[in-house]
């Protein structure tokens, strides 16, 4: 009984409804993965996290047992450059390992600003193991506020 | 040691981990990279906490299982606007059962650049004394 109402419908085919149900994945899938953090990350170390307020942009990264003496940042034009090198000092030469996860090793990375910036302010501070780099707009980067005058 | 000198540093992603024991606050919890390593007399605990404040770490040692706990304040000012996020941050979480005993009042624990070095004392082992036996 219930075949014969299936088979009674109108131009019912599994083929299309399948397809539907991929268009409908895919879409879901697509979501998923565009909301997932570290997307469009570089897979370069160390990880940065970019924001901007109105004048400035903030470099961010997790750079544990690094002081400051230990890293060059240098800014040309739209790019910074963040090198150094993680050093983890020989303990003990009987001390026995029972976790060894923490890398010492040295690392390069360039970034793209997405505008010009005054060079000649940034300023870079590192505090408990997290570094902080300001860089202000440059003038001509900055949003403009336009008034609009009545007539 | 000149070995690890040229080695290129690679990424390696935060380990996130499941709410052990549950989290009324909320955001993400991770485990800080650690080294754990043993000397005669003592343990010696390095663990990665970047951005943890003396004042938010926690370490506690109970029944011989060690907890320690770090929470970060986000650093982002109020009107800032995210370009670019690689990494998330959350607070820091990782507990040891420890196989020997140790010596609570020796523990010490520095916190520098974002390191925590946890040393924790072994209770000296009773040391066997040998009784000779008098002949009288």
């Amino acid at each position: 009984m219930l075949i014969r109402r299936l088979s009674g419908w109108p131009e019912w085919d599994p083929f299309e409804e399948l397809g539907r149900m991929r268009r409908e994945m895919d879409r879901l899938m697509e979501g998923l993965t565009r909301s997932l953090p570290g997307d469009g990350s570089a897979g370069v170390f160390p990880l940065i996290n970019l924001t901007e307020d109105m004048d400035n942009f903030y470099v961010r990264a997790e750079l544990p047992g690094m002081a400051a003496d230990d890293l060059e940042i240098s800014v040309t034009g739209n790019s910074l450059s963040i090198s150094g090198e993680r050093k983890i000092p020989v303990e003990d030469e009987n001390a026995v390992y029972h976790r060894r996860e923490r890398e010492a090793g040295k690392f390069s990375r360039m970034i793209s600003l997405p505008s010009e910036i005054d060079t000649g302010k940034v300023e870079a501070v590192s505090t408990d193991g997290l570094l902080t780099i300001t860089l202000p707009k440059a003038e001509a980067a900055k949003p403009k506020q336009i008034t609009v005058k009545a007539s | 040691m000149s070995a690890t000198e040229s080695t290129a540093l690679k990424v390696q992603d935060k380990k996130e981990i499941g709410p052990r024991p549950e989290q009324l606050k909320p955001g993400p919890t991770y485990t800080p990279a650690v080294d754990i390593f043993e000397t005669e007399k003592e343990i010696i605990v390095l663990a990665d906490m970047p951005g943890v404040k003396a004042k938010d770490l926690t370490i506690d040692l109970r029944d011989s299982t060690l907890t320690l706990s770090g929470d970060v304040t986000r650093p982002e000012g109020e009107n800032e606007v995210a370009v670019l996020r690689e990494y998330q941050t959350g607070k820091f979480l990782r507990s040891f059962t420890l196989s020997e005993v140790i010596d609570q009042p020796g523990i010490e624990a520095t916190l520098r650049d974002g390191v925590l070095r946890l040393t924790l004392p072994k209770v000296a082992p009773a040391v066997p004394r040998k009784i000779t036996v008098k002949t009288g």
